[in-house]
């Protein structure tokens, strides 16, 4: 196992920025995923870690060793592909082996180490059968047999689950879970599935247009998005973001549009003087921290019903606000509301999030800044 | 469902026309079989009565025929592994590397492929061989068919080998692979099928070839069959139907070989990736 780390890292493909000046690291044992929308750089920055892409400029450090230019051989690596790359003339056996055979190791303890890996991930009594006659679940625990064959520095993962359905893809992923914490391995794992993020990563960094947006824990993440776009990525569903007006009210500065009550939040005294009154803001709540309003709510924003949909245990009730924009509730309630019907939510003050007018967030009174 | 008169008449009519240009096209091969075990057969279809195996012996007889069947394979096996291995790593290359040009390189081969085996290019093809010393080899054939079918035969290969996907030798050069085992390892399995149909492609391609080697070859000793068939024509040029019969079955049959034996080892079908 072995920490790796980007220094000021740029990929260009012709005259398209894939990845620009990306600085950061990963620790010894750390399950980072990378998350973002599709073209954001996060498959090219695990590529240029696999050394399948060299950087532009910048250092890749694999344990400390510059290995920026080294060849993905010499990388001690092991990889596993979104479309598995299983070789489709070797048995099971001989896919899950092929690490151990360019390394020379003798048939016999490619076969037994193979078989080994290939129980614990419950396809050993697959090993004779060729990758076409398996199943799509089989392929992908082939392909991680094939990553785990052998001891590497750093685990990458590129959308290994992507091709799986629902429920295989959450049984994949507690399994992967179960392993980062019994192996304490060294991952970098490629996602554009927030959820799966969230529940494997002990960092994850949100990329957007070839940068870092932000690089935290999951928890902080989620708690304290650094702007708008890991506000909106975030979440299933995802944050609310509602465009306000800073206005000055009983002598404080509060954001304020129309159907929105906030009567219980003022904006921190040192920002709000920043601010000055009349910018524009946006203020972010999440679906689960809004509640149908009962009668005297400090914080309510109001609409008519727009749809409510069922989940089993809780409510997405999505209201449309008089501007039309829509906002989305988890509400555990059985309660028929009539579609059009008038529907007021509310939240509490600490619960809300502020971004200013470029998406950066102003952090709430005693958080400290990002 | 009912038919109406002009319909079922107009079905009928349909078949038959149907039937006869399907005999049109089954009566040559008809006498292609029955010809050659006939002591006389004739250019018109008659069964043989009786089935002989005479012509045959005659054929085989004939020492000339016989070589000339030997330097067909020779020519045609000698080509095919030069056209098959240069096929591949160049069609490789060209589809895995960012070259610049490389399209453009592929389109300006194929556009000349069709000069340099065409008969328009006859003359300086016998100058070049010529001063090369080569006249009069199997080589000199080898070469010719080489150069002429590589660029289509790379085109081909290289249409199959842009359709694999990149990570099964990524994946391999990941697992701790140099760029070499991973192309022996596993490109090169997977790409097989492509290569099959090429050698295929090539085999019949110089197989049947009368041109080159008539224009290249002087001695007896060296003649393919494709040229050997005409020393079953007589002095004036009439040809001898029973021994020509006999020598065409005999000299179609590898063809035949090699498509049941590719089709039954390979099934002629391309299994690119596996579905995901």
């Amino acid at each position: 196992m072995a920490s790796v780390e980007f220094s000021n890292v740029t990929k260009i493909f012709g005259n398209f920025n894939a990845v620009s000046d990306v600085s950061f690291s990963i620790g010894d044992g750390e399950f980072v995923c990378l998350l973002g929308p599709s073209g954001c750089g996060k498959t090219t920055s695990l590529r240029m870690i696999a050394g399948l892409e060299t950087p532009t400029s910048g250092k890749l450090l694999i344990g400390g060793e510059d290995v920026t230019h080294y060849h993905p051989k010499d990388r001690q690596i092991s990889m596993v592909f979104q479309d598995y790359a299983l070789y489709p003339h070797m048995n099971l056996a001989d896919n899950i082996a092929y690490p151990l055979k360019v390394r020379g190791k003798s048939v016999t303890e490619r076969h037994g180490r193979a078989k080994e890996v290939a129980d614990v991930l419950k396809i050993g009594h697959l090993l004779d059968r060729l990758p076409s006659q398996i199943s799509g679940g089989q392929q992908q625990r082939t392909s991680l047999a094939r990553a785990l064959v052998y001891p590497s520095q750093v685990y990458l993962f590129d959308e290994p689950l992507s091709n799986l359905d629902a429920k295989l893809r959450l049984e994949a992923r507690g399994f992967l879970n179960h392993l980062q914490r019994d192996m304490g391995m060294t991952a970098v794992y490629v996602t554009h599935d927030q959820a799966e993020a969230m529940a494997l990563a002990t960092r994850i960094a949100v990329m957007d247009q070839g940068k870092i947006v932000q690089y935290a824990s999951p928890i902080e993440i989620y708690r304290r998005p650094a702007t708008t776009f890991v506000a909106n990525f975030v979440g299933n569903p995802p944050m609310n973001l509602v465009p306000v007006e800073a206005v000055q009210g009983d002598g404080q500065l509060r954001p304020s549009a129309d159907g929105l009550v906030l009567g219980g939040l003022a904006m921190s005294s040192g920002i709000g003087t920043a601010l000055g009154a009349g910018k524009t803001l946006t203020l972010g709540i999440r679906p689960e921290h809004l509640s149908i309003a009962e009668p005297g709510a400090a914080n309510t924003i109001a609409g008519k019903l727009f749809a409510n949909e069922n989940m089993g245990p809780e409510s997405l009730v999505t209201i449309e606000r008089p501007d039309g924009s829509r906002v989305t509730a988890r509400i555990f309630t059985d309660d028929h509301i009539a579609l059009d019907q008038a529907v007021k939510l509310s939240f509490s003050s600490e619960h809300v999030h502020l971004f200013d007018g470029a998406g950066n967030r102003i952090p709430a009174d005693g958080e400290t800044p990002i | 469902m009912k038919l109406t008169l002009p319909a079922f008449i107009g079905r009928i009519a349909f078949s038959a026309l149907a039937a006869l240009i399907g005999a049109a096209f089954a009566l040559p091969l008809l006498w292609f079989l029955f010809a050659p075990f006939n002591a006389r057969a004739e250019l018109g279809l008659a069964i043989p009565d009786p089935w002989t195996l005479s012509n045959f012996v005659t054929v085989f007889g004939n020492s000339f025929a016989v070589q000339a069947l030997w330097n067909s394979l020779i020519q045609s096996v000698g080509g095919v592994i030069l056209v098959g291995a240069a096929a591949t790593l160049a069609a490789y290359a060209l589809s895995r590397s960012s070259l610049p040009g490389k399209g453009a390189v592929t389109y300006i081969l194929l556009l000349f492929s069709s000069v340099v085996s065409g008969s328009a290019a006859m003359v300086p093809i016998f100058l070049i061989v010529s001063a090369a010393g080569l006249i009069d080899t199997h080589l000199a054939v080898i070469l010719t068919f080489a150069g002429g079918l590589l660029p289509t035969a790379m085109f081909i290969l290289r249409d199959f080998i842009d359709s694999i996907p990149k990570s099964y030798e990524e994946s391999a050069m990941v697992a701790g692979a140099s760029p070499v085992q991973a192309f022996f390892d596993v490109a090169l399995p997977v790409i097989r099928p492509g290569i099959v149909v090429v050698v295929v492609w090539g085999f019949v391609n110089i197989w049947g070839s009368f041109l080159i080697p008539f224009i290249l070859l002087r001695s007896d000793d060296q003649m393919p069959a494709s040229v050997a068939i005409y020393s079953f024509y007589s002095e004036a040029g009439t040809p001898i139907v029973t021994l020509l019969a006999a020598y065409s079955l005999i000299y179609s049959l590898p063809v035949i070989a090699l498509y049941l034996f590719v089709s039954w080892k390979f099934g002629f079908r391309f299994f690119g990736g596996i579905k995901a």
